[in-house]
């Protein structure tokens, strides 16, 4: 049993700033989460070197992995902070533990990073179901069990971001919409009313920056710590997108 | 007369804030809607088992009648029922409303809505999106908000804390300052109304099963500002959370709902794995002291029931404040309704509940109390309304399981249109309406926290205030304790004024806006031990060993605390209960008629 934890943080104290690591050497306790790392250090801001500094700033919230605020690099890998054991986390980084913010995105401070970019891909595929009110119009539509069991699985998604950051296509280069929009975009797809938006998100899926820049490397489902089926999706929403330019070339 | 299009400010993107923000958009008004965290990481999000509302689709002759009566009894009659009888007929549009919003609610093998049992009821009441139900609800409603934003009905301000009210000379709200998170800079912002929809107080506990948000900051400078806060010694302690070193993770009543069990060995010394004692020697205690509801009995009661086998019967499992929460005899399709739940005690505590019993402890989850409102969900300052968990009403003094969504959805709605109706009757602001005034004193306020001399550490002290808390003020209160914990808080208010902030810098500094919140949660939770100090009975969720009964003659009151700036603490009144629709009884959960 370690007595310290061994913590090395990248640190940045704004979106221009440069990056400087600090190392940190925590009073080791069973059962800690990296989240209750970071508010040790909170509790205490000195560095191992005995340096006094700042607390971290990084984002968390609900610290059981169902808001998507704290994904983080841990150990070179990205993941949720609230879900990432010490104990784990020191057997993987061989007795130490390295965090760093997400790469894709851009620093806001530290470990805290903006990924506004997905909100606003989910406004580009209108994820969303256009009701009509919401006065009383009674029930919804029946809906078979197996609807709701393929649907659901999507709606968990957390907006974690992590799917965007693992992806090699998710670049400046391709304007990739990423892993999570797709998926969101199926989901309403295969609501019985919202899929009267359906080719209107097919269509905002077409273009540069579509479905058609997955190169299918497969790192996002494996990332993804919901466990969503995020391929699938990507399969199924392509298949959808190639029909639908098809029927808009013979409409043309 | 105010413009022709109101303005109304909302405070907080979880249910309630975005159920207020719909209706306003809906009815042409333009809406502002600050929030913390992207509104679609509220703490709405970690509601798991379900939403409550009388559809009757089991054929068991459920009724809004019956869950209104299920309410107030499980409220213990401290609720004004006027708004929980409208609470409970509006719950099947509501649910509906959910439905044709894209909600992926559980099924029937007909494809209608499927619903399960909670606790506090006997009927099948609550429909369930897997065991997610929060995240669920709050998505769908983000996303129809997300819609009305890109048609530019509604601006989002994510990422800026509310830190006042801004008040006119005749002390109506003429809108707030809020700030900016990243760049620190302080701002004023108009508005005709405001509705607050800021959730509980869970971190003035330290652990809980709220979000690191849920602080009560935004209620508790409303307090300051002259709005009664209500009811708050009322604290909701979860019966089933996991111990954890940095929050108390909530293991959902649907555990229970779908048919886990609560037990301990019989043999306090047992030392076999779980799964190897057999049937004969556990002990099903809720099932034995309460038959008619058995593991289902409403959370104070069950919370109170464990508490007793750890700490008077001595049988915690290992001697341990712990006991079993079993789920393992469930059938996998069962247990798949539980899934998100059951991954989450999976991750975080690394046992397969799906194989062996969970093990969990009472854990401080919801706040009953909250800032008074009226029938409108108007506070006593005009113009600032309030919903969902930041407000006191529905609950009484114990909420029941999958009440919490209904009524911040139930607040939303009311809050919402309710402000656009106050704000077209407006009579135009004098001056600047107090805007400049208001910047002023919060902008003093930072540059005090900032130029502090001292040695004092915001999160040391929090920590301190969070053992005093759950240590004097949870499930098991005496008047000595609160009065020592109401010293300890005042030590710390003390305390406070000489904090020195390691970080000084104004960019995204998260501790100088903790350090903000901090006071704020130092003075409510003055007015949670003086408010429990004061009412000498029990009564729900409030017990009191030394007064065990409920006192419907002295207590069946509202408590009401006013913020008192000569004395930097607060004065209470007590208000009359609206009971003109059912008659208080007895409660009584261990009668088998």
């Amino acid at each position: 049993m370690p007595t310290t934890i061994e913590v090395e943080i990248k640190r940045q104290n704004g979106p221009d700033g440069t990056g400087a690591v600090e190392n940190f050497s925590i009073p080791y306790r069973p059962n800690m989460n990296i989240t209750s790392l970071l508010g040790e250090i909170a509790l205490n801001p000195v560095t191992k070197e005995g340096k006094a500094t700042t607390p971290i700033t990084y984002d968390s919230n609900c610290l059981e992995e169902i808001c998507g605020s704290c994904a983080m690099l841990i150990n070179g890998k990205a993941r949720m902070a609230c879900s990432a054991l010490v104990d784990k986390m020191l057997e993987e980084g061989g007795g130490k533990i390295k965090l760093a913010p997400l790469s894709k995105f851009p620093v806001v401070r530290d470990l805290a990073v903006d990924r506004a970019v997905l909100f606003e891909n989910l406004k580009k595929v209108k994820a969303w179901v256009p009701i009509d009110g919401t006065y009383d119009l009674g029930a919804g539509p029946k809906q078979a069990p197996q609807i709701q069991e393929e649907r659901y699985p999507l709606s968990n998604c957390i907006s974690c971001t992590i799917c965007m950051e693992v992806c090699p296509q998710f670049n400046d280069v391709t304007n990739f919409v990423g892993a999570a929009t797709i998926g969101q975009a199926k989901l309403f797809n295969m609501d019985p009313s919202g899929s009267v938006l359906k080719e209107e998100r097919l269509r905002a899926l077409s273009g540069d920056g579509g479905v058609q820049e997955c190169g299918f490397a497969q790192n996002c489902v494996q990332a993804c710590p919901k466990g969503l089926p995020l391929t699938e999706a990507i399969s199924d929403i392509g298949r959808d997108v190639f029909v639908q330019k098809v029927k808009d070339f013979f409409r043309a | 007369m105010a413009a022709a299009t109101p303005r109304i400010i909302v405070v907080g993107g979880g249910l309630a804030g975005l159920s207020a923000v719909i209706k306003i958009a809906e009815a042409g008004g333009k809406v502002d809607l600050f929030s913390i965290v992207p509104v679609k990481r509220s703490h709405s999000v970690c509601a798991q088992g379900g939403i409550n509302s009388a559809k009757n689709l089991k054929g068991e002759g459920d009724t809004p009648f019956k869950h209104f009566d299920d309410t107030i009894y499980g409220g213990d009659f401290l609720a004004n029922q006027t708004p929980v009888k409208a609470m409970c007929e509006q719950g099947p549009a509501i649910i509906d409303l959910l439905d044709r919003m894209g909600v992926p609610f559980n099924r029937t093998p007909e494809g209608l809505l499927d619903f399960r049992r909670f606790g506090g009821t006997l009927y099948h009441r609550t429909a369930f999106a897997g065991a997610t139900t929060g995240q669920q609800l709050l998505y769908a409603l983000d996303e129809q908000v997300r819609r009305f934003e890109s048609e530019g009905k509604v601006q989002k301000y994510e990422g800026w804390e509310f830190l006042s009210a801004i008040l006119d000379t005749k002390g109506a709200c003429r809108g707030i300052v809020a700030m900016n998170l990243r760049s620190m800079e302080l701002k004023t912002f108009p508005a005709d109304a405001i509705i607050i929809c800021t959730g509980g107080n869970g971190a003035i506990f330290g652990k809980s099963t709220n979000s690191v948000v849920c602080t009560g900051s935004a209620q508790a400078a409303l307090y300051q500002q002259g709005a009664y806060y209500a009811n708050g010694e009322f604290i909701q302690v979860h019966p089933t959370a996991i111990p954890g070193e940095d929050k108390l993770r909530l293991m959902s009543e649907s555990a229970r709902g779908e048919g886990g069990r609560v037990w301990v060995p019989k043999d306090r010394n047992d030392k076999r794995q779980p799964n190897s004692i057999p049937e004969t020697e556990r002990w099903y205690f809720l099932e034995e002291w309460y038959p008619k509801y058995g593991n289902l009995v409403p959370r104070d009661v069950a919370t109170r029931a464990i508490h007793k086998v750890v700490y008077e019967h001595g049988m915690g499992l290992d001697g341990q404040p712990m006991v079993y929460l079993d789920v393992s005899h469930l059938a996998p399709e069962r247990q798949h309704k539980l899934e998100g739940i059951l991954e989450i005690y999976e991750k975080f505590v690394g046992d397969d509940p799906r194989k062996v019993p969970m093990k969990i402890f009472p854990g401080m989850h919801y706040t009953m109390g909250g800032l008074w409102v009226d029938f409108n969900q108007m506070t006593n300052i005009p113009g600032v309304f309030a919903a969902g968990e930041a407000d006191y009403s529905i609950h009484g003094a114990n909420r029941l399981g999958a009440n919490s969504l209904l009524s911040c959805i139930y607040g939303g709605f009311v809050a919402g249109p309710k402000a656009m109706e106050y704000a077209k009757g407006l009579e135009p602001q004098q001056g600047d309406g107090g805007h400049a005034a208001e910047l002023i004193r919060q902008q003093q306020y930072n540059n005090i926290l900032l130029n502090n001399q001292g040695t004092e550490n915001p999160f040391q002290i929090w920590r301190e205030l969070g053992d005093t808390m759950t240590r004097h003020a949870t499930i098991i209160r005496y008047n000595a304790g609160l009065r020592e914990a109401d010293q300890k808080i005042v030590e710390l208010i003390e305390r406070y004024k000489k904090i020195n902030l390691s970080d000084k810098s104004q960019w995204a500094n998260t501790s100088f806006a903790f350090a903000r919140q901090l006071y704020n949660m130092l003075q409510l939770a003055r007015v949670i031990v003086q408010g429990a100090e004061l009412r000498d009975e029990s009564r729900g969720a409030h017990y009191k060993p030394d007064f065990p009964e409920r006192n419907d003659e002295k207590f069946l009151k509202t408590t009401k605390a006013l913020y008192d700036d000569n004395s930097d603490a607060p004065k209470f009144e007590w208000e009359d209960v609206d009971i003109s629709h059912i008659k208080p009884r007895p409660r009584r959960y261990d009668a088998t008629a």
